[in-house]
Formats: structure tokens, sequence, C-alpha cells
């Protein structure tokens, strides 16, 4: 116990007097959540996109060429761990394109085409959720399919989900600790860096543990604000 | 108004609908009346193309609309339809229930004036001859308004014009029916197609429902109508068609089809509900 002691002594004296809170917070700490938010925006996006695809009546050619599109995509981002698609997109595909991309916005991409592929799932699912009578009721208006889609539908479909996509938002968030695979600054590395100065690990890991559960917590909280304050939009006036 | 040929819908290896022929005229108020699974509605939801016609036409102001080539959304504006299930759009107040096909119509309209005036001033750069360039109409905010006023006046005329901010979660099944007409009304249209309006209602609450239904009959508005409400058909058609298995096997005003002793099918039907 006294070791205990000794060890959070050492790291308190690094994390607050040895100022490193500033690059935990300040670097690690918006990476994370930069990663993670953007992460879910582009997915959100993307995840409508396929949605819209793979809900699309089939008569015609190009809807059929675009679903087997979407299919192979959810297919590959789903079917390869994330640490994987950030090495390829890292030291394959931006070399052979010849593009220099900071780290950062690498993250950015890769996380959100992969939440991209579960949220499409995730959006599926809600979108065939709402009442077709909706559907019916704006194409018997002279809307179009795509603006009964993006008026009626999918808001509707995203106050469905809203609790599913703040599990997928949490699961970016805690997804993001492998981004120091491809030297991203993440607040996994900067307590990694912490323990390096001493080559001792036990009190700066514990503190990230515990730091995960606040963000989690906290987003957990937001999430249930905005969905009360949805469900209200509906009930009252 | 509305003619149809030889119209056939069919389910895999169901027929619904076994080739039918007639002519909805204009300022006509039809019903349309048979046993359930006669293909009342499928019939009525093949006016409009809520379901595509297996063969045969569907002419509508002189075009074919059972042609797939045809853009169906620009007849459906001329086509009100009012459900079974009301279908107002629950993410929406009422207002913007009842704005939202007029003016999304009105500025998609306007987008493409807009494209066509940029390529006429492109072409005019290098024309000697000045084509006159389309003017854009009215302002979006003048879209917006006029949409506003008319489905204001049109609240009032229901007299709900005090719900026109609410959710359609808080009204009752009446109102939103008559809600559901009206928004149907906004887009100006040649003709009602109603999908058993009354059907999903609680007993109390139809005779509000019909009474709109009544006074857009007496202002001579072209209407389809399936129904369960004998009465009412018999008050308010002109013309009463009666469905049985897929065909219509009697078609005449009211008093033709209710006083009919001679069809089998049709009397013992009307036995039954009357």
């Amino acid at each position: 116990m006294e070791d205990f002691a000794l060890k959070w002594a050492g790291f308190w004296e690094k994390f607050a007097v040895g100022e490193a809170w500033k690059r935990v917070l300040g670097v690690g700490l918006v990476n994370t959540l930069v990663i993670a938010l953007s992460g879910l925006l582009i997915g959100i996006v993307i995840g409508t996109l396929i949605a819209a695809v793979k809900v699309m009546p089939k008569y015609k050619r190009l809807p059929r060429a675009l679903d087997r599109l979407c299919t192979l995509y959810v297919g590959f981002f789903r079917g390869t761990p994330i640490v994987v698609q950030l090495l390829i997109a890292y030291y394959i595909l931006w070399p052979l394109l010849g593009f220099y991309a900071d780290s950062l916005y690498t993250c950015i991409i890769v996380f959100g085409l992969n939440s991209g592929a579960y949220v499409s799932e995730i959006m599926r699912g809600g979108i065939l959720s709402v009442d077709p009578g909706q559907m019916e009721a704006g194409r018997a208006l002279g809307l179009s399919y795509g603006v009964t889609m993006l008026k009626i539908i999918v808001p509707q479909a995203v106050k469905n989900i809203l609790p599913t996509l703040g599990n997928e938002l949490i699961a970016l968030v805690k997804d993001t600790s492998v981004v120091s695979f491809v030297a991203c600054v993440d607040l996994y590395k900067t307590f990694t860096e912490i323990g390096n100065r001493s080559y001792e690990y036990m009190i700066p890991y514990l503190f990230m543990a515990l730091m995960y559960i606040v963000i989690v917590a906290l987003i957990t909280l937001l999430i249930r604000f905005v969905e009360r304050r949805l469900r209200k939009s509906d009930r009252n006036h | 108004m509305i003619e149809t040929i030889d119209l056939v819908k069919r389910y895999g290896d169901h027929t619904v609908l076994k080739g039918i022929t007639t002519e909805i005229r204009d300022g006509e108020q039809v019903a349309i009346i048979g046993p359930s699974g006669s293909g009342k509605s499928t019939f009525l939801r093949c006016l409009n193309c809520m379901e595509d016609a297996t063969s045969g036409s569907i002419i509508f102001d002189g075009v074919d609309i059972a042609d797939m080539s045809v853009d169906i959304n620009l007849h459906r504006r001329h086509m009100g339809m009012v459900f079974q299930q009301f279908n107002l759009f629950n993410n929406k107040t009422v207002l913007q229930n009842i704005m939202l096909a007029p003016v999304t119509v009105a500025m998609s309209d306007r987008r493409k004036i807009r494209r066509e005036a940029f390529f006429v001033r492109l072409a005019n750069l290098f024309r000697r001859n000045k084509k006159p360039v389309p003017d854009y109409g009215k302002t979006p905010a003048q879209i917006k308004e006029e949409a506003r006023a008319n489905a204001l006046r049109l609240l009032a005329k229901i007299g709900l014009t005090e719900k026109a901010d609410v959710y359609p979660s808080t009204l009752s099944g009446g109102q939103k029916q008559r809600i559901a007409i009206i928004r149907a009304l906004a887009m100006n249209p040649k003709v009602m197609l109603f999908d058993e309006p009354t059907s999903a209602l609680d007993p109390e609450m139809v005779g509000e429902v019909l009474s709109v239904i009544r006074e857009l009959a007496e202002e001579n508005m072209t209407m389809v109508i399936v129904t369960h409400e004998m009465g009412f058909a018999r008050e308010v058609a002109s013309r009463v068609l009666f469905m049985d298995d897929g065909l219509i096997t009697a078609d005449g005003t009211p008093e033709e089809i209710f006083g009919n002793t001679e069809n089998e099918r049709l009397r013992s039907f009307l036995s039954k509900v009357l």
C-alpha cells in the first residue's frame, strides 16, 4: 500500500506539477473527442445515404448497382478491424495516391467511413420502423421519393434511433484508443507518455480508465437530455 | 377526368382487379362499395398509381399515367388522397403538414425556372439577338406566406385554427382526418380520392369527417370514395359503383344501386350491411 502511495505521488508530480495535464486535456482529450464526434457526423451522413439506397425500391438497374456497392462497402468496413483500416489508409492508400495526410485527418476519415458502415445498419432499422403510411402520404401529395425521405422519414427515423446512435458514439470514443498506431496523439498516447518517463504505468493507466468512464458517462447524460427534449416536442406544444 | 381501360392488378398468382373499364367524369362524386377483398381500395390506389397497375391504362387529363415513363409526381399533385389511417406527418406541426407540399412544389418549380434562366443568360452572352430571361415568379418568402395564408384559411374552414401549431399526436382521430383532408386540398387538386376515410374512427367522430366531405361534394369537387357508410354513399354520391371479386358488377345512381333487386350479389351484400 505504501508502494501505491509512492506511485501516486510520482504520477501526481508529473501530472499536476509537471503540467502533463495540459497535454492530456489539450491534445489527448481534444483529439479523442474530435475524432469520435467528427467520425460520427461523417458516419451519419454516409450511413443515411447507404440506408436510403438499401431501402430504395429496386425496380431499376441503378439502385440495384448502388445496392451491391453499399453491400461491399459495409462488408469491408465491418469485416476488418479498425486498426487494419487505419494502417491501410495511412501506410498504403495515401502513399499510393501520392498525397500526404496528417494522421489526425486520416483518423477522422477512417473513423467516419468505418462508423458509416455501422450507422447504415442502425439507420436502415430506423427507416423501416417509420410507418409506411408516412411515405405513402408524401408520395400521394406529389412529393418525390427523395424529398419525402429527407423531410419526413429520416427525421422520424433519427429520433427513433437516437439511443442507438449514442451507443455508436460511445463505441467510437473507446475505439479512438487505437489511433496511436498511425502516430496520432490521443488520450491513451498522452498517458503512455507520462508512464514512459519513469517506466511506471500503473497509475497513469488507472487514471486513463477513469477518464474514459467519465467521458462515457457524460455522453450518456447528454444523449438522455437530447432524447427527452425531442420527445417533448412530440407531446406538448 | 380519370378513365381506366381494362385495368388489371395482380399480386403474384392472385388477381385482385380483373380488367376494370370505367370513367370518372368531371364534377362527379363516385362512391365505391362492395364486400371486403373485392378490390375497392386497390382500384382506388391504382388511380393515382400508389399501386402500379399490372396491365391496362389509366388516363388522367389525357395522359396515360400507368405508363412507367410518365413523371407520376407531376400528376399526383392534381390528385388529393385521404387515407384510412390519416397519415399526417408526425414530425411536423399541423400547419407544416398542410404547407409542406405546396411550398416544396412551388420552390422546385422556381428552381427549375432559375436553372432555365441561367442557361438563357449564358447563351445570351453569345447571341446577337438576346432572348428574354424568364421571370422567377414569386420569391420564396411570398411562396411561404401564400401557402401559410391558404393553410390558415382551410383550417378556419374546418374550425381548427387553434390547432395550427400542435403536433398530430395530440389530436383526436376526427381532427386528424379533417386535417388530412385539407392537407390534400391545399394542393388544389382536380380530384379527391378517399380510401375508407372513416373506417379507423371512433363512431362519434365519423360525423365531423363526413360533414367535411359533404361540403366538398356540395362545392362540386370531383371525388372517388371507397366507403362502408352506405347511408353516406346514398346521400352524397352522384354515382355508385358496386365491386365484387375484382370487377365492377353494378354501376348507377344511388337510387338504381340501392333499389336494385336483380343483381343477386348486390342484393345479398346490401341486406347484410343496411
